[in-house]
């Protein structure tokens, strides 16, 4: 950026100074902006904690809501001895794990046939794959629902009401999106790398876990950091599909245990988000990079 | 053994056509340079020599083998690609030797070929580091290596060397020479370069519009086009072609260009052009360096005349003078001291015996 300025600047020096100006207040503007955000986007999550961190008599005071005068860590000690929070902390965890295998497994190798292995009609399906990710899932649900109803009626098989029912549904939401940014990401490879690899002896396969999965390792996170998000945070489908207190995931099972009827628990159910949000949270914080490198690969070359 | 045969090969792509049925041998060793205008089909025909596409009609054969259906990996070739096409995961040892590894060649075996190879292209050094980190001239060199590791039957380039600067490009062209020397493997390359396909080849293959033109060693291609278009295609600054028509006059036979300029033919071979006395649509070629400044002693082949320079072009070691011929441009080459300045009248020399005369109805020299 500041080669940039300098090189332009140098290319025509009169200007220098209007250029360093209005590159300046620019940059005040960015701060003023990123700075407004940040408060805006940190407010729910800080007052989150400041509420977990308060007695359910200090939060009934009403004192000063940014401000603990009595800290106590009674409410996330409640919720980390509760069998039931863990269960749905466990059902939310292993979901999202199996989600993200399970989409990754489906996404990878349909992206690769659709990006790479010219075929009759792949561009069509490459479209389908992505308007699918069109419809928006609150349209899919009661449809999804009576599917599985009928599963029940024909097979025996009980899906409703069962946990792990959502790792079947949720690559539903999952596999296309991931798909289209695989997609997306495989077609940015430049083709003489497999042509090179086909000729040095490669088989499809081998082309995609020697180069094609090293190579799209950024495209791969991102995916994967997607289909877990997805399925950690999903609130309709397991309201929908999930009833009993020992089948519930995490954002669901948060709303519905501990709120008791007009009764809101709110120090535990601050507390309780927090944790929750955590774990995708510390995926990010680590992958962040990755992520950001896979949702722009292909914006320029190289 | 290992020659490349092509056999009446044609490839479509739908319907339009991109090559249309070529024949070529390629014995064992030679190094051969198909070279032609962009989309002349010569990277088609490469790439299915390698097996990168499919061909629509014809036979390939490597080494006596018809591999028109044989997958890329069994045909036993190497090919270097424009862009290096290096896996950029890997570092250049396993780059070099990712071919072999696949084919489970054992791994000291392995060790010894990439050293072998890495001391032939000098990149002894470069093994640890990731393409990355490397410069495009050592970037092609690794590209080579991973092609020399294999020891495969025929080496195929396309265009290795256009993403290079002019400077670099030159000095890898020798590097490949040198290394062909080495090697000795039968090598097809594709180049629009011409200057690359006279350096570097055995034998010169020029194609235009699907078809080849011409085949032959880089001088036969350069003395005796068979075509206007190799003519004009070998050769920088390219061949002079002016319209002319051909005279019968006491003595023999002349070739007029204008109302005021005519050149007499050289008597051994007025046989041969008497037929086109009333050919209407003939070209006269001569090449800027058979063009020269007056000289004290002429050969006899050598006619003078004069001219009008329009522009000079100084080089250094020569200068290029441009002047017109019944509004044709035509390009000499003279001695930077001959004296040529823009607008000035000038005595130039042509060699006759280095002319050609094309028919431009069919392209064919006569």
């Amino acid at each position: 950026m500041s080669a940039t300025a300098q090189a332009i600047g140098s290319a025509a020096p009169a200007r220098r100074g209007s250029l360093q100006r209005s590159r300046r207040w620019a940059l005040i503007w960015s701060y003023v902006f990123l700075v407004l955000f940040a408060i805006f986007f940190l407010m729910p999550p800080v007052y989150m904690l400041i509420m977990g961190l308060k007695t359910s008599g200090e939060i009934a005071a009403m004192t000063n809501p940014w401000w603990v005068f009595h800290p106590t860590l009674e409410n996330f000690k409640a919720l980390l001895t509760s069998e039931q929070y863990l269960t749905f902390f466990r059902n939310s965890a292993v979901i999202a794990l199996a989600v993200v295998v399970i989409t990754m497994l489906i996404a990878v190798p349909a992206a690769f046939s659709l990006g790479r292995m010219r075929f009759w009609g792949s561009t069509t399906l490459a479209t389908g794959v992505f308007l699918t990710y069109l419809i928006p899932d609150s349209l899919l649900f009661i449809p999804l629902f009576k599917i599985m109803a009928w599963v029940h009626e024909h097979t025996g098989i009980a899906l409703l009401n069962k946990w792990w029912a959502l790792i079947i549904i949720y690559p539903t939401l999952t596999v296309p999106f991931c798909t289209w940014i695989m997609i997306g990401y495989f077609q940015s490879i430049p083709k003489e790398l497999d042509e090179a690899a086909l000729i040095d002896g490669a088989g499809y396969i081998q082309m995609l876990t020697k180069i094609f999965l090293p190579v799209a390792l950024p495209g791969i996170i991102a995916a994967t950091i997607f289909a877990f998000t997805v399925s950690w945070s999903e609130f309709l489908y397991p309201m929908a599909f999930t009833v009993s207190a020992d089948q519930l995931v995490l954002p669901v099972g948060i709303v519905t245990t501990l709120i008791k009827g007009d009764v809101y628990n709110w120090g535990q159910i601050m507390a309780a988000c927090l944790l929750g949000a955590a774990p995708p949270l510390i995926i990010y914080a680590f992958l962040m990079d990755y992520y950001i490198a896979g949702l722009t690969a292909g914006a320029t070359k190289g | 053994m290992a020659q490349v045969t092509l056999r009446k090969l044609v490839k479509h792509y739908d319907e339009t056509p991109a090559v249309r049925g070529i024949d070529l041998d390629i014995s064992d060793k030679e190094f051969v340079v198909l070279v032609g205008p962009s989309g002349c089909g010569k990277s088609t025909t490469l790439r299915m020599i390698a097996g990168l596409e499919d061909i629509t009609a014809g036979d390939i054969l490597i080494g006596g083998d018809v591999v028109n259906d044989v997958p890329p990996k069994d045909r036993d070739i190497a090919m270097v690609f424009q862009n290096y096409a290096l896996y950029p995961h890997m570092s250049v040892y396993e780059n070099m030797s990712f071919g072999l590894r696949l084919k489970k060649v054992p791994k000291d075996e392995i060790a010894r070929r990439v050293q072998a190879a890495a001391q032939i292209l000098d990149i002894s050094e470069l093994l640890d580091r990731k393409p990355k980190q490397l410069s495009g001239g050592q970037r092609q060199r690794v590209a080579m290596g991973r092609a020399i590791v294999r020891d495969p039957k025929v080496f195929l380039f396309d265009e290795p060397l256009s993403n290079l600067d002019a400077k670099l490009r030159v000095q890898m062209r020798t590097e490949i020479k040198k290394v062909h020397q080495k090697v000795r493997t039968t090598t097809v390359y594709v180049t629009h370069d011409q200057v690359e396909a006279m350096t570097l080849a055995d034998r010169v293959v020029v194609m235009n519009g699907g078809l080849i033109e011409q085949v032959g060693a880089p001088n036969d291609l350069y003395h005796t086009p068979a075509t206007k278009f190799v003519a004009g295609f070998i050769g920088s600054p390219a061949m002079n072609f002016m319209p002319c028509r051909l005279e019968e006059v006491a003595g023999g036979l002349r070739v007029r260009l204008s109302e005021a300029l005519a050149f007499p033919v050289p008597q051994e071979r007025a046989a041969r052009y008497r037929p086109q006395l009333k050919n209407e649509r003939l070209l006269f070629g001569l090449r800027p360096e058979h063009i020269i400044e007056q000289r004290p002693h002429l050969e006899p082949s050598q006619v003078p005349f004069e001219i009008e320079v329009e522009v000079t072009e100084p080089m250094g070691m020569e200068t290029l003078v441009y002047f017109l011929v019944s509004g044709s441009e035509v390009c000499a080459r003279v001695a930077p001291e001959a004296g040529a300045r823009d607008g000035a009248r000038m005595k130039l020399v042509a060699d006759l015996s280095k002319m050609h005369l094309i028919d431009d109805e069919s392209g064919r020299v006569l």
